[in-house]
C-alpha cells in the first residue's frame, strides 16, 4: 500500500534469504527519516515565513511554551530503540554467531583470497578438505601456494574472479587477503566482509535467486581498485557440479 | 599588557594558568602513551608462540634507572618546597640533583642499554627447519614442561660464511679493510668455495652491508650463543633470569636458508623491539625535554634562577609545573619497566 | 562569586594601564601573539586550503564525469605542474588525463586537506581564536606564545602536505584513512626515497598538524576557564564558547592516539618495523620484507578513535556559530540553552565510544557490534536535541534574513539530511549494503559541506565587520548563498541514489562512461542506471566553484571599499561587540563586567530590543548573580 522507497531510490534486487530483512529495516529507516525530514521541513518553512520580521516585527521573548518537542524527541528515541533492539541486533547476531552458522556438511564452503587486483575462490573439491598452503610456494601459476605433496589438495580448485554457488544452499565463505585490505561486497546478497591479510574471517548467507551477480571490492586497495570486479553465479546443483568437473579437467595434473 | 592569573591563582577556579595548562597537556600525554601501550597489548596478544621474547633486557640496570627516576621525582618536590620557603641555595642543590638524575638515566639508556641491542644478533628459524636446531632450541624439553616453544637463536656474531665471486673480489677486500674484518679461505673442507669472515667488529649491521657487496652470498652464521640457546634444557633458562647473562663461549652454526628473518635487536627485528624502541624512545625524548627545562630553571638567567630576586613565587610556579611534568615522565617509566623488563 | 568577581575586577584594573605599545611589522603581522591576528592567519590559510581541496575535487569530478578525457584548457598545465605520476597524455598526445594513482592521491588529499587543513583551522582555530576571547571578555589567550607556536607548527604541517604533491610518486594515495598494509607498501621500493615520498610526508605533516591542534586546544580550554571577565559565569557563556570548549576537549583527548599511530606507521615505513604489517604478506608475487607479527586492525582502531570525535570537531563549532547567528537574527533568546549545553557535553562524551561503527565490515562479534550500534544510535539523540532546539528558537522570533542568517537557516535542513542519513548506517546489517558506497559520501558531505561550510560562511559574514571594520556586500552575499545552496544539493543529493544503486566510492572511473554515440561502457553493470548522474553532479560542482567567485571578490574587495561598520552593526548582545572595531591589541578599552545571560533580546520592558551582556542594570532590580555597579565601575 505504501510506495517502496528503497525501490524508488534504485536499490538492486535482493537475492538472499536474510536480504529481505535488511531491506525491510532500511525501508523502515527511510520512512522514519522521511517523516522527520518532511515534518520538520514543513515546520521550518512555515516558521520562517510566519515570523519574518515583516510579518512579526516584535519578537516574543519567551518563544515556544508547549512541551511538544519533548514528546517528539521521546518518540524519536523510542522508534530508534525499536529499530535497534527489534531488528538490527538480532539480524547481526544471526550473521556472526558461531552456532547460527549452517553445518559444513550442508553448506558450500569457499575460501576467498584477495590480491591486487583479483579474487581467488578456492574450493575444497569432492573430499571437502582444503589442501595445505604455504606462502613460500606462491607463484603466478600457483596463486595460493597450494602444496602439491598434500593429497587433500589434489581435487581443490581455484577459480579466478568467478564465484559459483548453488541456489538455495547456504554458502560459507572464509575471506582473507594476500597483500592489502580488500572487501568482498555482494550487493545483491546484502552481504559484505573485508578481506584482511593475516586473518581469515568467515561469513555466510543463503542465495535464493539463481542468476549472475556482481562482486565489488569495497576497500581501497590501490590503482586497480576501481576495476577489481568479480562475478557470482548462483546456479542449480547440477550446473554447479558440471562446472566443478569441467574445472578439474582443465586443471594441470601435478 | 599582562595576562591575568599568570602568577596568582584565580579565586573561583583556584588555579594559576600554567598549572591548568600542564594538567591539560598531561591529559593528552596520557592518551598518547595510552595509544602506544594499547599497541603493546594488541601486538603481544596477537604474537604467535615464541615470537614474544622474554628476559632479553637487563633487569638490574632497568631497576637502577627506575630508582634514579623516582629519586629525582622526590628531589624536584624538595626543590619546589625550598623555593616556597624562599631557600635559594637549597633550591639550586635539589634542582641540580634532579638534573643529574635525569642525565644519568639518559646516559644509561643511550650509552649502555640501546647500543647493546644493536650489537646483538638474532635469527628466527623457519617453522619447517626447527627440528634441525633442536640442540639450540630444546623444544621437546619445553613441550613436556608445557612452556611456549622457541623459534629464535640469538647471541653475538662470531663469523659469517660467505661465497664470493672472483669478479667482485677487490670490492670485497676493500670492504673487509674498511671494517677491520679478516677472511679465512677454505676453512670448511666440505665446501671449498665457502670462506669465513670474522673479526671483533663483525656486527649484524656490518653483515647487512656485506650482503650488499656485489657477488657476495651469505651461507651461514656462526654465533656465540646466548645462555638460553647454549643450554636450552637448563631449567635456569625457563624463566627470565634477573642477573643478565651475556653470550656464552659456545658457537652455534645456522644455515642462511634455514632462517626466516635475521637482524640485530633493532626495531625491525620483531614486534617486541618495535614497541620497545618506540616507547622508550618517546619516553627518552620526554626525559630529555624535562632535563633541558630544569637546566633552564637552574641557570642564573632572566627566565630561570634569576627570577628568584624579582618574583620568587613565579619561579616556584614554574618549578611546580615542570615538577608535575617530571612526575608524569616518571609514571610512564613505572609502566614501561614491568611490561618490558619483567613480564 | 561576588568576591571572586571583584577580586579580579581589580587585578584587571591594575593591568588596564599597562603599556599598550604597538608592535613592529614582523611582530604585528607575522610572528604575532595577538589572538585576533593568529585567528586571521589561521582563517586565511584554512580558507585557501578549502579552496585548494575543492579544486582537487573539481579535477576528480571532471574525471568522474568524463573518464580518461584530458582536463580541458588547464590539462597541459596540470600535467607539467603535478608530473607524470598524477597526469598522463591521451593516445594522441593530448596532455592532462588524471591517472588512477593521481585520482587516489587527489582523493586522499582532498579528504585530508578538507578535514585537517580546511575546516578545523577555520571553524575551530580561526573563529575560536578570534571570537572566543572577545566573547568572554578576555584581553588575549592565556598562553599567547604557545598560541603563536600552534599556528607556526600548523604552517609547517601545511608545507609538508604541499611538498608531498611534488615528490616522485606523488602525494599520499591510500585514502584519508591511510589503512595499512596499503599505506605501508605505498610509495616504497627502489628509486623512492624512504622519507621524501607521499605517504611518509603525509605522516610527518599529520604529526605536526596534530601537535598544533594540541597546543591550540590546551590554550582554548585554559582561556575559557581562567580568563572569563568578572560576572561571566558558566551559564552566561555564549553557546559558541561552549561548543569550542567541548571541541577543544575532543581534540585534546582524541588526537594523541592518532599521533601515536602516525609515529608507528612512520616507524614501519622508515625503520622497517611491522606494527601494522601482518606475517606472510605477499606483495605482487614476492614475500614482503617485514618481519611481520603486526596488526592492520590496530591502525583502524587508533585512526577511528580520533576520526569519529573528529567529525564532531567538524560540526560543533559550526553549530555554535549557527546558534549565535540565529539568536541575533531572530531577536530572541535561544530555546533551551541549558538543554543544549547538556546535549553538547553528552555528545562530546559519547563520541569517544562509537568509533568502531566505521569498522563494521572488519569481522565483528555480536557483542561488540551490539555495543557500537547502541552507542551510535544514542549519539544521534543529543544531535536531535541540538537541532530541535535551534529549530524551535525560530518560533516567535522577528527573523531578519541578513546574509549570515540565510546561511545559518539553511544549515538546519542540510545538517538534518546529513544527520538523518547517518541513522541507517548505524545499523550494521544495513551497513552491509551501504558500506563504502556513495550513500556514505552523501551522508557526510551533507553534514560537512552544506553543513559546516555554510556555518563557516555564516560566521565569516557575521564577524567580518568586527575583524575588518567594514561590512561585506549584501547583494553579492545573497547571490553567493542562493547559488551555493542550489549547487551543493545538485552535487550531493544524487549521491544517495548512486549509493542505493551500489555505486562505490574511490572509483577512478565512476563506474563507467558514455561513449560518443550515447551508449554506455561500464566497468560495473550496477552503475548503469545511475551513471548519467555523474555529469550532472560534476557540472554542479563546477558551477559551485563559480558560485564562490562572488564570495572571494566580496571578501577581498570589502576589506578596502566595503561600507564602514559601526562597533555593533547587528545589534548583538554578546561581549565581542563591545570593543572598538577592529579591536585594538588588548581588545577592550574599558573594564568589562558581565551582568546577564548571552541572549537577552527583546526583553519585555527594555527600551531597545537587545540588552548587551555588559550593560549595567538599572541598579533597582539586579539580575541574580550580577556584579553590583559599585564593584564593576571603580
Ligand atoms: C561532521 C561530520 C559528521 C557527523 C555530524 C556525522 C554524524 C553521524 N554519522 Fe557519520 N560520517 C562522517 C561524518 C559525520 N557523521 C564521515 C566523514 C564519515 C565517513 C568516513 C569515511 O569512511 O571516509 C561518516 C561515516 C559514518 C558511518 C560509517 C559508514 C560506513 O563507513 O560504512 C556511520 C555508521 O554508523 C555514521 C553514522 C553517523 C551517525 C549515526 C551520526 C549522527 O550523529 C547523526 C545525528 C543527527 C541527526 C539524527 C539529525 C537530526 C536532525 C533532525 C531529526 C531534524 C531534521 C531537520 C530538518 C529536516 C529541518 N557515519
Ligand atoms: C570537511 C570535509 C569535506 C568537505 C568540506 C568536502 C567538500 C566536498 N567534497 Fe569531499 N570528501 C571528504 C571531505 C570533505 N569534502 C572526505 C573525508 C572524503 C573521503 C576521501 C577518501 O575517500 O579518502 C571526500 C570524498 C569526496 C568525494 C568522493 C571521491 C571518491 O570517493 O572517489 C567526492 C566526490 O564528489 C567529494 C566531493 C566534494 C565536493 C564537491 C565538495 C564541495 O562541497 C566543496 C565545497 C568547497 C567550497 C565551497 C570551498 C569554499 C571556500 C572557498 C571558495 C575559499 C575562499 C577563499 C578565500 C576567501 C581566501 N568528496
Ligand atoms: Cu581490492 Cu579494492
Ligand atoms: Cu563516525
Amino acid at each position: 500500500m505504501f510506495p517502496n522507497l528503497n525501490k524508488a531510490m534504485g536499490i538492486v534486487p535482493n537475492a538472499s534469504e536474510h536480504g529481505y530483512a535488511v531491506d525491510h529495516l532500511l525501508e523502515f529507516c527511510h520512512w522514519f527519516m522521511g517523516a522527520l525530514f518532511v515534518g520538520w521541513s514543513l515546520y521550518f518553512l512555515y516558521t520562517i515565513w510566519r515570523f519574518h520580521k515583516s510579518r512579526h516585527p516584535k519578537a516574543d521573548y519567551h518563544g515556544v511554551q508547549s512541551k511538544a518537542s519533548a514528546h517528539l524527541e521521546f518518540s524519536v528515541v523510542l522508534i530508534e530503540a525499536v529499530l535497534l533492539l527489534g531488528f538490527a541486533l538480532p539480524l547481526w547476531g544471526k550473521r556472526v554467531n558461531g552456532e547460527q552458522f549452517p553445518p559444513d556438511t550442508e553448506a558450500i564452503r569457499v575460501h576467498a583470497v584477495a590480491e591486487q587486483f583479483a579474487w581467488n575462490f578456492h574450493y575444497p573439491g569432492a573430499d571437502g578438505i582444503f589442501g595445505r598452503q604455504s606462502a613460500l610456494l606462491v607463484s603466478a601459476s600457483n596463486p595460493l601456494g597450494l602444496d602439491a605433496t598434500d593429497t587433500a589438495g589434489k581435487d581443490d580448485l581455484i577459480s579466478k574472479n568467478e564465484l559459483h554457488l548453488v541456489n538455495g544452499k547456504p554458502a560459507i565463505i572464509e575471506i582473507t587477503s594476500k597483500d592489502v585490505i580488500h572487501g568482498l561486497q555482494l550487493q545483491n546478497m546484502r552481504m559484505s566482509q573485508d578481506a584482511i591479510p593475516g586473518s581469515r574471517i568467515p561469513m555466510w548467507f543463503r542465495p535464493v535467486r539463481a542468476g549472475e551477480y556482481e562482486i565489488v571490492c569495497s576497500q581501497l586497495c590501490g590503482a586497480g581498485h576501481y576495476a577489481m570486479r568479480a562475478v557470482m553465479k548462483v546456479e542449480t546443483q547440477a550446473d554447479f557440479d558440471a562446472w566443478q568437473k569441467e574445472q578439474l579437467s582443465l586443471k594441470p595434473a601435478n | 599588557m599582562q595576562i591575568p592569573h599568570e602568577v596568582t591563582a584565580r579565586p573561583d577556579t583556584g588555579l594559576y594558568n600554567a598549572k591548568l595548562g600542564i594538567w591539560l597537556f598531561l591529559a593528552s600525554e596520557v592518551m598518547l602513551f595510552g595509544g602506544l601501550f594499547s599497541a603493546y597489548i594488541f601486538l603481544r596478544m596477537g604474537a604467535e608462540d615464541g615470537y614474544w621474547p622474554r628476559g632479553l633486557l637487563n633487569v638490574p640496570v632497568g631497576a637502577l634507572n627506575t630508582a634514579i627516576l623516582i629519586a629525582s621525582s622526590v628531589t624536584v618536590v624538595l626543590a619546589w618546597a625550598s623555593l616556597k620557603m624562599r631557600k635559594f641555595s637549597q633550591y639550586k642543590l635539589w634542582m641540580g640533583i634532579s638534573i643529574i638524575c635525569g642525565a644519568i638515566f639518559l646516559i644509561v639508556k643511550l650509552a649502555y642499554e640501546w647500543p647493546q641491542k644493536f650489537d646483538h644478533f638474532g635469527a628466527f628459524i623457519k617453522q619447517s627447519e626447527l627440528a634441525q636446531y633442536e640442540p639450540y632450541l630444546g623444544n621437546a624439553y619445553l613441550k613436556e614442561k608445557g612452556l611456549p616453544p622457541r623459534v629464535e637463536i640469538s647471541g653475538h656474531l662470531h663469523g659469517v660464511e660467505i661465497t664470493a665471486e672472483p669478479a667482485g673480489k677487490e670490492k670485497l677486500d676493500a670492504f673487509l679493510q674498511d671494517h677491520h674484518l679478516k677472511m679465512e679461505a677454505g676453512h670448511d673442507a666440505a665446501h671449498p668455495g665457502v670462506q669465513l669472515v670474522t673479526g671483533k667488529h663483525l656486527k649484524p649491521g656490518t653483515v647487512e652491508q656485506l650482503e650488499k657487496v656485489p657477488g657476495v652470498k651469505l651461507v651461514a652464521f656462526e654465533v656465540a650463543l646466548d645462555p638460553i640457546n647454549a643450554e636450552p634444557t637448563n631449567p635456569e633458562s625457563d624463566k627470565p633470569h634477573f642477573w643478565y647473562k651475556g653470550a656464552t663461549e659456545k658457537i652455534g652454526k645456522i644455515e642462511r636458508e634455514d632462517v626466516e628473518t635475521w637482524s640485530a635487536f633493532a626495531p625491525k627485528h620483531s614486534s617486541y623491539f618495535a614497541v620497545y624502541f618506540t616507547i622508550t624512545g618517546l619516553h627518552g625524548l620526554h626525559v630529555l625535554a624535562g632535563v633541558l627545562i630544569m637546566i633552564y630553571l637552574w641557570l642564573p638567567i632572566a627566565g630561570g634562577a634569576n627570577m628568584f630576586k624579582r618574583n620568587p613565587e613565579h619561579l616556584a610556579n614554574r618549578v611546580e609545573v615542570v615538577g608535575l611534568f617530571w612526575h608524569f615522565v616518571d609514571l610512564v617509566w613505572i609502566f614501561v619497566f614491568p611490561i618490558f623488563y619483567l613480564l | 562569586m561576588f568576591t571572586a568577581a571583584t577580586a579580579h575586577a581589580h587585578d584587571d584594573h591594575a593591568h588596564a594601564h599597562d603599556d599598550h605599545h604597538e608592535p613592529g611589522f614582523w611582530r604585528k603581522w607575522v610572528f604575532s601573539t595577538d589572538h585576533k591576528m593568529i585567528g586571521v592567519q589561521y582563517g586565511v590559510t584554512g580558507l585557501a586550503f578549502l579552496m585548494f581541496g575543492f579544486m582537487l575535487m573539481m579535477i576528480m569530478r571532471w574525471q568522474l564525469a568524463n573518464p580518461g578525457m584530458p582536463v580541458p584548457v588547464i590539462g597541459g598545465m596540470l600535467q607539467t605542474f603535478f608530473g607524470p605520476s598524477a597526469f598522463q597524455s591521451t593516445a594522441d598526445g593530448v596532455k592532462g588525463v588524471l591517472t588512477a594513482d593521481g585520482y587516489n592521491a587527489f582523493g586522499a588529499m582532498h579528504g585530508t586537506i578538507m578535514v585537517f587543513f580546511g575546516i578545523v583551522p577555520v571553524a575551530f582555530a580561526a573563529f575560536g581564536n578570534f571570537v572566543v576571547p572577545l566573547q568572554i571578555g578576555a584581553i588575549d589567550m592565556t598562553f599567547p606564545r604557545i598560541n603563536m607556536a600552534s599556528f607556526w607548527c600548523f604552517f609547517v604541517s601545511c608545507i609538508f602536505m604541499l611538498v608531498s604533491f611534488f615528490v616522485p610518486g606523488g602525494a599520499a594515495k591510500s585514502g584519508w584513512t591511510s589503512y595499512p598494509p596499503l599505506a605501508g607498501i605505498a610509495d616504497m621500493g627502489p628509486g623512492i626515497d624512504p622519507f621524501m615520498n607521499g605517504q611518509t610526508l603525509w605522516l610527518t605533516g599529520m604529526i605536526f598538524n596534530i601537535t598544533a591542534s594540541l597546543l591550540g586546544s590546551v590554550n582554548f580550554i585554559a582561556t575559557i576557564i581562567q580568563l572569563r571577565a568578572p560576572g561571566m559565569t558558566w551559564m552566561r557563556l555564549p553557546f559558541f564558547v561552549w561548543a569550542q570548549f567541548v571541541t577543544a576537549f575532543l581534540l585534546l583527548l582524541a588526537f594523541p592516539p592518532l599521533e601515536a599511530a602516525g609515529v608507528m606507521q612512520f616507524m614501519d615505513r622508515v625503520f622497517g618495523t611491522s606494527f601494522f604489517m601482518p606475517t606472510g604478506l605477499i606483495v605482487n608475487g614476492a614475500i614482503a620484507q617485514w618481519s611481520g607479527g603486526g596488526s592492520p586492525i590496530l591502525w583502524q582502531h587508533l585512526f577511528w578513535f580520533l576520526a569519529h570525535p573528529e567529525v564532531y570537531v567538524l560540526i560543533l563549532p559550526g553549530i555554535g556559530m549557527v546558534a549565535e547567528i540565529i539568536a541575533c537574527n531572530t531577536r530572541k533568546p535561544l530555546y533551551g540553552y541549558k538543554a543544549m549545553v547538556g546535549a553538547i557535553f553528552v555528545l562530546g562524551f559519547l563520541s569517544f565510544i562509537v568509533w568502531a561503527h566505521h569498522m563494521y565490515m572488519t569481522g565483528m562479534g555480536a557483542i561488540v557490534a551490539a555495543f557500537f550500534q547502541t552507542t551510535t544510535i544514542m549519539i544521534s539523540i543529543p544531535s536531535v536535541i541540538l537541532v530541535t532546539a535551534l529549530m524551535l528558537s525560530l518560533w516567535g522570533g522577528s527573523i531578519r534574513f541578513t546574509v549570515p542568517m540565510l546561511f545559518a537557516a539553511a544549515f538546519l535542513p542540510m545538517f538534518g539530511i546529513g544527520g538523518l542519513t547517518g541513522i541507517p548506517l548505524a545499523f550494521n546489517s544495513v551497513d552491509l549494503y551501504l558500506h563504502d558506497t556513495y550513500y556514505i559520501i552523501g551522508h557526510f558531505h551533507y553534514v560537512v559541506a552544506p553543513g559546516t561550510i555554510f556555518a563557516i560562511f555564516a560566521g565569516v559574514y557575521h564577524w567580518y565587520p568586527k575583524a575588518t571594520g567594514r561590512m561585506m556586500n549584501d547583494f553579492l552575499g545573497k547571490m553567493h548563498f542562493w547559488l551555493s545552496l542550489i549547487f551543493m544539493n545538485g552535487i550531493f543529493f544524487p549521491m544517495f541514489l548512486q549509493g542505493m544503486a551500489g555505486v562505490h566510492r574511490r572509483w577512478y572511473d565512476g563506474g563507467g562512461r558514455f561513449l560518443a554515440d550515447g551508449t554506455q561502457e561500464l566497468t560495473y553493470q550496477l552503475a548503469g542506471p545511475v551513471l548519467h548522474w555523474n555529469s550532472f553532479m560534476s557540472t554542479s560542482a563546477f558551477l559551485l566553484g563559480i558560485a564562490q567567485l562572488p564570495f572571494i571578490f566580496n571578501f577581498c574587495w570589502s576589506m578596502f571599499y566595503g561600507r564602514k561598520a559601526t562597533d555593533n552593526p547587528w545589534h548583538a548582545t554578546t561581549v565581542e561587540w563591545d570593543t572598538p572595531t577592529p579591536p585594538p591589541h588588548g581588545n577592550f578599552i574599558k573594564d568589562i563586567s558581565v551582568h546577564r545571560g548571552p541572549y537577552e533580546y527583546s526583553v519585555p520592558g527594555a527600551d531597545k530590543d537587545y540588552t548587551p551582556q555588559t550593560e549595567a542594570p538599572k541598579s533597582a532590580q539586579l539580575p541574580p548573580g550580577a556584579v553590583p555597579a559599585a564593584a564593576a565601575a571603580h
